[in-house]
């Protein structure tokens, strides 16, 4: 079922998703309309609920059963998933368009061996011998730069890391000879440098086989590194669409342009700080240590890390995951007792205070955790929560108006303190973790990946909010992020922690544009540049030298 | 793994142990006298006192307790009044009616009970595991209306109305099967099994509703995970997808839940040994503490312990092999 020459492989017309919920019906898409010539590759961009992963979804067929309301028209390779009998269904399925997921832990069997997954996905769509397809999988899975590909496809997905399940799932998609690979967010859970290397094993691939690719993501740099096309995606519509080097360099839309403005850049100004620290530090840790475990088994989570922090000043914490800037952090506020180092407040040694003489000073160390949703009790209402933290010896309404101040604040609306977590937004329920941070009146505050769950326009409102509360309230703030951009805006200097220890620091400017250590150097050519351009270029580079951190 | 099942095992002595204890402490907190029920009815003071000297009742509780424990470990003798009985480990003790030992009481009385729980073990999991399975893959329509509301019934009778109704229809009603008598296995295993035939059926599909509900929402829930919408992108039937993958993840928690119901099976199932008149280790339980037996039910009660402690550990390694990301440590 070869379509017409001149006809493109993806044509999507008007194309609605409506979901009945509790709440009358969503609209997830709204008359969307695209087409993808065979051999293109076109990117979705959009933040969270804007119906992208919806239309993604709808190429495959996958709205069939669910109870959603599809309408207008889908034709993927001729064929219309939405109403093919369940035989051709299945050869589009992995054999036409073959789907690469997000989150690749759970996106594959815990139980199987990773080589027979892909066996049994290449047997619905080949009729060949289990031997020919494991050595079909053995095969691809090489191609994608698993090592020792034959004695690995034996390893169950929990024995993979992070980037190898990702590649596996391209070994998948890749297994079926598809001409088209439809990628929803395919590298979010990734580190920085495993993105990179995921990216350009994607460009290569699709240079080599010459696939089509729907690439669905909210990170402008993914699409900027990866597409001829972009469309972004509001609300289930359309806002723009184009060439990616236009809609990213000259955006018409003025959507599209508050979407760039709010994406944290590389080359971005730094930030300076207000009056240069100085004085004795707030906080200063010296050769800090934290092993876990005892014996043989110890693991050093972190090894002679030493830092200070000012009052007004915010320390960024970069690393990538495994790199224990967060066992870092939450020794800073001693919710881990170090197991070596010295760690001082105002002069004071803290790093091996009992609980009782450090009691009070707990009120003025405070953490602000990556996931509000998850570090708020969801059966209390948020008034209830912050105002554990308020003081003691308020009355109760003295203790409501404290509640009442605070989320004026943060930016929320006093009058919701009755109000429960799952009422709120994402971006909102961090403004709580703020304020209930803030109760205690703290001088320092640790945040850890307090934006990571968050998209970019609030991202850049809860940044801006806490710079705004530091220069009010003279907070020393440590920030947590796997994302350098992020931390280039919010930060005065910087850490770049590697394997438990501190490879680099320093004010935000060197570090970013002088970087010494090779690692730093590394990280920051993984980030995704949002010129497609200078993204060909950077990816030229990165394939003459290999990256420092190859994981 | 030697570690792991090193360490458990020290804690199901401590379990033992405990329990052994605390059988003995309610013991001497019920009202009744041993010797005097031992005696029979017609005995005078004299001849109960000396009773209680042969059963060694003069000694303190404490005492009495050390000897028992010694006689697990080491064995121990006992004076019948004219003779000394030799007891060896490990030695329960003497029942106090009837001066057997209580090792080989249970011994005696073993096969009985598992023959039933094994039994009833095969049905529960063809019978539960199967219509779990249908019911998950019929999901919405009336077979799974039907299915769902057989098992509530099922989860809802006690088993002896289950096992009662049974009875009147099978061999009353229908005069399919003759009023089972329990046949031991050595004697003749096709009696055994037609005897056993009832008993199974009733005390299998009595559990089959808890494991058709388990297998059901176990399939259901790993049907709704992320790599099951994977499989369904490249292509896989419904069918391949609740068989191949769906089914794997329930398996886990049916193992894991039929060895604990196993283990506490071995203990006797009071009610269904009663009812078919098997003589397991349930009515052995049942008639000790009638009789204030405290060897006989303090034996049974630490064997039952034995084997829901040791179910335990066969649960955890059951598990571990079904599902390869649990490490035991």
């Amino acid at each position: 079922m070869t379509p017409a020459p001149d006809r493109p492989l993806v044509e999507v017309r008007d194309l609605t998703v409506e979901f009945a919920t509790a709440d009358g019906t969503v609209r997830a898409v709204d008359r969307l309309s695209l087409t993808l010539e065979a051999g293109r590759a076109l990117a979705l961009v959009g933040e969270s609920g804007s119906g992208k992963s919806t239309v993604a979804a709808a190429l495959l067929g996958l709205h069939r059963g669910t109870g959603a309301r599809v309408t207008g028209t889908v034709l993927v390779d001729g064929t219309d998933p939405a109403t093919a009998p369940p035989a051709a269904l299945r050869r589009l399925r992995g054999g036409t368009a073959a789907m690469v997921f997000q989150d690749p832990l759970s996106a594959l069997d815990p139980h199987l061996a990773v080589g027979d997954q892909i066996a049994e996905v290449h047997r619905f769509h080949h009729r060949v011998s289990r031997r020919a397809a494991r050595a079909r999988a053995a095969e691809v899975l090489d191609r994608v730069g698993i090592p020792d590909a034959a004695r690995r496809a034996r390893s169950r997905p929990h024995e993979f890391s992070g980037g190898m399940r990702q590649r596996a799932l391209l070994a998948m998609a890749l297994a079926c000879d598809p001409r088209l690979l439809v990628a929803d967010e395919p590298t979010t859970a990734l580190d920085v440098t495993v993105q990179a290397q995921i990216l350009d094993l994607l460009h290569e691939l699709r240079h080599e086989t010459g696939t089509a690719l729907l690439l669905v993501t909210h990170d402008v740099g993914v699409a900027a590194e990866s597409a001829d096309e972009v469309l972004v995606m509001r609300h289930g519509r359309e806002v723009e669409r184009g060439p990616v080097a236009r809609v990213l360099g000259a955006p018409a839309a003025p959507y599209t342009r508050r979407l760039l403005d709010a994406v944290p850049r590389l080359d971005a100004p730094a930030r300076t700080p207000e009056a240069p620290p100085k004085g004795e530090p707030l906080l200063e840790a010296v050769a800090l240590r934290r092993e876990f475990g005892r014996g043989r088994k110890a693991v050093t989570a972190v090894a002679d890390a030493s830092l200070t922090l000012h009052a007004g000043e915010t320390l960024g914490l970069v690393g990538e995951s495994g790199s224990g800037k967060t066992t870092l952090g939450r020794m800073l506020v001693r919710l881990l007792d170090p197991t070596g180092g010295e760690l001082r407040y105002r002069g004071e040694e803290i790093g091996h205070l009992d609980e009782r003489r450090l009691r009070p000073l707990r009120r003025e160390l405070q953490l602000v955790f990556q996931d509000p949703a998850s570090s708020l009790n969801p059966r209390r209402t948020i008034g209830d929560s912050i105002a554990e933290f308020t003081p003691r010896s308020l009355d109760e309404t003295a203790t409501r108006a404290r509640v009442r101040d605070l989320l004026d604040r943060v930016g929320l609306d006093p009058g919701r303190l009755d109000a429960y977590p799952h009422e709120f937004s994402g971006g909102q329920r961090q403004r709580v973790g703020i304020a209930r941070a803030l109760a205690a009146e703290p001088r320092v505050i640790v945040c850890d990946e307090p934006v990571s769950a968050l998209d970019v326009t609030t991202q850049a409102q809860v940044t801006a909010l806490l710079a705004d509360l530091q220069a009010e309230l003279g907070l020393g703030l440590v920030f947590i992020a796997h994302d350098l951009a992020v931390v280039r805006r919010v930060s005065h200097r910087v850490a770049v922690m590697r394997a438990g220890r501190i490879v680099e620091q320093g004010d935000v400017a060197q570090v970013y544009d002088t970087p010494r250590d090779p690692y730093t150097r590394g990280l920051l050519a993984a980030v995704p540049a949002l010129d497609p351009a200078l993204a060909d270029e950077r990816r030229a580079r990165r394939a003459r030298h290999p990256e420092p951190a190859g994981v | 793994m030697t570690r792991y099942l090193l360490r458990r095992l020290a804690g199901a002595a401590l379990v033992l142990l405990a329990l052994s204890v605390l059988v003995y402490a309610l013991f001497y907190v019920l009202p009744g006298d041993p010797a005097r029920l031992a005696c029979g009815e017609r005995c005078n003071p004299a001849q109960i006192a000396q009773v209680r000297a042969q059963l060694g009742l003069e000694e303190g509780a404490f005492t009495q307790y050390l000897h028992f424990l010694q006689g697990i470990v080491a064995g121990r003798s006992y004076s019948t009044g004219t003779e000394l009985v030799r007891c060896d480990a490990p030695c329960l003790g003497l029942s106090y009616q009837t001066d057997q030992q209580v090792t080989a009481l249970i011994l005696e009385r073993l096969p009985a009970t598992a023959s039933l729980a094994l039994g009833a073990l095969v049905v529960w999991l063809l019978v539960g595991v199967g219509t779990g399975l249908l019911s998950a893959l019929r999901r919405g329509g009336p077979t799974e209306r039907i299915l769902t509301a057989v098992t509530l019934a099922g989860t809802g009778t006690p088993v002896f109305i289950l096992g009662l109704l049974l009875l009147m229809l099978v061999c009353a009603h229908l005069q399919w099967l003759p009023f089972p008598t329990y046949v031991p296995l050595g004697e003749d295993p096709e009696q055994w099994a037609w005897n056993m035939l009832l008993p199974w059926l009733t005390l299998g599909l009595f559990e089959s509703a808890k494991y058709a509900r388990l297998t059901r929402s176990s399939v259901l829930e790993t049907l709704a995970e992320d790599h099951i919408r994977t499989f369904r992108a490249y292509g896989a039937a419904e069918r391949t997808l609740v068989t191949r993958h769906a089914l794997r993840g329930a398996v886990p928690p049916v193992l894991a839940v039929s060895a604990v119901d196993l283990g506490s099976m071995f203990g006797g199932a009071l009610l269904t040994e009663s009812l078919f008149g098997i003589p397991g280790l349930g009515r052995t339980l049942i008639e000790g503490v009638r009789r204030i037996d405290l060897p006989v039910v303090v034996g049974v009660t630490l064997v039952m312990g034995v084997f829901v402690v040791l179910a335990g550990v066969l649960a955890d390694l059951l598990h571990a092999a079904a599902d390869r990301r649990v490490v035991l440590a």
